[in-house]
């Protein structure tokens, strides 16, 4: 049985997709076979960042509606064989999709992966509420702003009422922040919340601190998820994620302003 | 109609149930023999004329029934008026004793034994008798994980969480409400009226706290020092936040 892991946040903008693609990634580059489906039916964005949107033929919504089969619809990624595309559709809503037809699919396609990635997309709505019914493992997505947080939360209590582990009283979904963008100066001055506040807020286990850098929007913009950036902040703190997620210990690190040695070099700014 | 359909929701009650517990006389009847019972009767009323005087007393015929006995209640009933008395219920009777009974406006109590007891609980009572406590009987609500921005919750009694409540989250209790972790969120207690209900919180940074119905706004809360347990009751109608 595969694990399936939702990427949510309640609120938009604050790098769920560029953290799908990069979670996904990090779990096949360890060798799992996994794969990564695009809830945003309608404003289809991770085949963009996964850089795969010139091989798009069949989507999520023709899976459902039986007008393709699962593997005709799944794209290889092309740096790395274990890892799997399924991209939404753009001519379509959100409506679209259908809590059985989800159901099947992930069904299916935990008879065959490890690691099953949804990119929620923002909002509470149906399309953010599918991606997360049938998920195991949240990885919450907040920016360090009080915004953010509110959806955040909000969004933690409809994983926590709304799901189907909650709805069949079965453990319930396990819960992790990340926090991205974040820029430890901005935090000195004030002007930005700290992860401390943040985890008071939210009273939720740190799975990884993303800082604020300009890798983020080369990576995307190339099609490369962030995390294949190797000497790359964003792409290291990815990494550490995923080895945490998988158990390993690793100790936390840009969350203050202290520059590693790969920060002097390559520092974000 | 049901009375409870009629209540009339919001607004500052004008009324309110709530239970006691009375001392009442008891009437064991052992006779159906109503001559016989109307001459002890009067035999033991004169020996304390005062005690009896307008003295209300529930009829107990279980004793009857168990052998069988009947016995006609409205008979009975006018035996009972004649020296000043005032039957205010009856238990242990049989079906149609206890349809008498309430033809009369005499309430039904039941008894814990007999096999009349079912239908008798059934029966609607024209004048509620003794109606279960709501907030005694209510039991504890406890909440062990966080309730998040946007979640409501309703306790019938009181309400015991062990996390924190989010800004943005709702909770609601009839009884009193107690929060081991940081109160953000709303917190309403003594919902249904309850002026004896308090709140009690380790971090008070309220959007909005009330206790039956009177209210502080997280602006009123501001002069509150953070960080340190607190706990609020309502006196005169105003509520008073204090430290524990």
């Amino acid at each position: 049985m595969a694990r399936i892991i939702v990427v949510t946040s309640g609120k938009g903008g604050v790098g769920k997709t560029t953290t799908s693609a990069a979670i996904a990634m990090g779990l096949a580059k360890k060798g799992h076979k996994t794969a990564v489906i695009d809830f945003d039916v309608g404003l289809r964005n991770l085949d963009l960042i996964m850089g795969c949107e010139r091989r798009v033929v069949y989507d999520f919504v023709n899976v459902i509606n039986g007008e393709a089969t699962l593997n005709q619809a799944l794209i290889r990624d092309k740096n790395c064989n274990l890892l799997y595309i399924l991209p939404a559709s753009q001519t379509r809503d959100k409506d679209a999709l259908s809590q059985e037809g989800v159901g099947k699919i992930l069904e299916d396609l935990s008879k065959d992966f490890k690691y099953i990635v949804c990119d929620s997309p923002a909002g509470i709505e149906k399309g953010a509420h599918l991606a997360m019914y049938f998920a195991d493992d949240a990885f919450v997505v907040t920016n360090p702003e009080v915004s953010s947080v509110r959806d955040s939360d909000r969004m933690l209590g409809i994983l926590a009422s709304k799901s189907r582990r909650a709805e069949q009283n079965q453990e319930p979904i396990r819960e992790y922040l990340l926090l991205s963008r974040y820029s430890p100066d901005r935090v000195k001055l004030g002007e930005m919340l700290s992860v401390d506040d943040v985890q008071e807020i939210l009273s939720l286990h740190l799975l990884g601190v993303i800082p604020e850098s300009k890798s983020v929007l080369n990576a995307s913009n190339s099609g490369t998820p962030v995390i294949l950036d190797e000497k790359s902040d964003a792409g290291q703190a990815y990494s550490d994620i995923v080895a945490r997620y998988l158990g390993e210990d690793k100790p936390h690190r840009f969350i203050d302003g202290k520059k590693g040695l790969f920060g002097k070099f390559f520092g974000s700014k | 109609m049901s009375p409870d359909s009629q209540k009339t929701p919001y607004n500052p009650p004008a009324l309110e149930f709530k239970s006691s517990t009375f001392s009442v006389p008891v009437l064991v009847l052992s006779s159906n023999d109503l001559a016989i019972i109307e001459q002890q009767l009067q035999a033991k009323i004169r020996l304390a004329p005062e005690f009896f005087r307008n003295s209300p007393l529930v009829l107990d015929v279980q004793e009857l029934n168990k052998k069988d006995l009947d016995i006609d209640i409205a008979e009975l009933m006018e035996i009972l008026r004649k020296p000043g008395l005032l039957p205010i219920g009856i238990r242990g009777g049989s079906l149609n004793q206890n349809k008498k009974a309430l033809a009369l406006q005499i309430p039904v109590y039941s008894i814990n034994s007999g096999n009349t007891v079912a239908e008798a609980q059934k029966q609607k009572t024209i004048t509620p008798p003794a109606p279960e406590p709501k907030t005694s009987t209510a039991t504890t609500t406890l909440i062990t994980h966080p309730i998040r921005s946007g979640q409501r919750l309703y306790a019938s009694g009181d309400l015991v969480i062990l996390a924190q409540v989010s800004a943005g989250a709702e909770i609601l209790a009839e009884g009193n409400i107690h929060i081991y972790g940081t109160l953000r969120g709303r917190a309403l207690a003594g919902v249904q009226g309850n002026t004896e209900a308090r709140i009690f919180c380790s971090d008070l940074q309220a959007e909005l706290i009330s206790i039956a119905g009177n209210y502080k706004i997280s602006e009123d809360l501001q002069a509150i020092a953070r960080n340190k347990p607190v706990q609020m009751y309502l006196q005169d109608h105003t509520i008073i936040i204090k430290d524990i």
